[in-house]
């Protein structure tokens, strides 16, 4: 029988342990996760991966993440997998695929943070003097050129995906390993979210207030959601109203250069 | 012509924000802004008050608005709403006194 190999992802500070009997697989893991590999004990969540052939997985189908009888169900063309939220123990059953993977933790992500009031948000991140700054928009907005242009004293969080943690001292933004174009990891911490920016390429740099409706809307159009579940979506909607209500949002009109950081601060 | 009763769906999130009411249905996302008027609507679909009774009562007495632009108005925001199962109308009253109403 083959061993069993152990490796945990911590992102936001969520630990989760997947198990495979593919040693090449946790390496590619350990490599493609650099900076968020947790060593730590205690892990809330785990899977169970099962690696199979990529014919008998990987046909066109959209995700489609559902409950039945107190348990998730994902699936697309790539991948099935079950969790147990309540348990803290799913089945993953892909090919050797990172892609895969990436997007089941995604998803995995966006149910847990559904709950505590947190979402995932198509945007960059990056902190500057202890204070976080998400950079929201939809592909082609900026994301990847505003974060390409931060100068060194900025620390990028995201090109891509930002994780947006509801703390008792108000939003926090964390590091995510989820790339887009910059192909960068991002760096695995975390900082008190100042300011969402919503981006959008123009001939001068401006900042601009963004009504409540405007920003609720908006925002709500750039956070991942996948689960077709009404009381999840309710919760989305209020975390939404709630983070307007307590983060400054504005609209960034900016020119791709590196000018446009004077004004983040 | 009929009267028409409406009600608030259950399966909608709402909320009041920056003096805005806005409302999301939890089924297929769609986002709305109400303005004055239609959060007074809103406000009032308790399921049993006549539409033409909440239009006189907290659209013409409160906004100054005449009758019949207000219930035009009033119709067309109500038959815009219960496309989307957000309100849901009835030429009869509806019984609250159990659950909630779900939209269909």
């Amino acid at each position: 029988m083959s061993q069993s190999h152990e490796i945990a992802v911590e992102i936001g500070g969520t630990p989760i342990l997947f198990r495979t009997r593919d040693s090449s697989f946790r390496r590619m893991l350990i490599d493609r996760y650099t900076g968020f590999i947790s060593s730590l004990p205690g892990r809330n969540f785990e899977f169970e991966l099962e690696l199979v052939t990529p014919s008998e997985t990987e046909a066109a189908e959209d995700a489609h993440v559902e409950m039945q009888d107190g348990v998730w169900h994902l699936r697309r063309g790539d991948f099935r997998a079950h969790w147990d939220q309540r348990a803290g123990r799913g089945h993953i059953r892909q090919s050797a695929n990172p892609y895969s993977i990436d997007s089941v933790l995604r998803i995995v992500h966006t149910l847990i943070l559904a709950r505590e009031g947190g979402f995932l948000l198509h945007a960059a991140s990056a902190i500057r003097d202890d204070r976080a700054f998400l950079f929201s928009g939809i592909s082609g907005a900026g994301k990847t050129t505003i974060s390409r242009l931060a100068p060194p004293d900025v620390i990028l969080l995201t090109d891509e995906v930002s994780y947006v943690r509801h703390e008792a001292t108000g939003y926090h933004a964390c590091g995510t390993p989820f790339t887009g174009e910059l192909a960068r990891v991002g760096t695995n911490c975390s900082a008190p979210v100042a300011t969402l920016f919503l981006l959008e390429k123009g001939p001068e740099n401006k900042i601009e207030v963004v009504n409540t409706a405007e920003a609720v809307r908006c925002l709500l159009r750039n956070i991942l959601f996948f689960a077709e579940d009404t009381e999840l979506v309710e919760m989305i909607f209020h975390s939404a109203c709630d983070f307007v209500d307590r983060v400054p949002v504005r609209r960034l009109r900016f020119v791709p250069d590196a000018r446009i950081w004077d004004l983040i601060r | 012509m009929s009267e028409k009763y409406i009600a608030r769906s259950s399966q909608i999130a709402a909320r009041m924000l920056g003096g805005e009411m806005m409302v999301m249905s939890a089924v297929d996302s769609t986002f709305f802004t109400l303005n004055q008027v239609a959060t007074a609507i809103w406000q009032a679909a308790d399921g049993r008050t006549p539409l033409s009774e909440i239009v006189a009562r907290n659209v013409c007495n409160e906004f100054d608005v005449d009758l019949q632009i207000a219930s035009r108005d009033a119709e067309q925001f109500v038959d815009e709403l219960s496309q989307h199962g957000i309100l849901m109308v009835s030429d009869r009253p509806f019984d609250i006194s159990a659950d909630p109403v779900e939209a269909a």
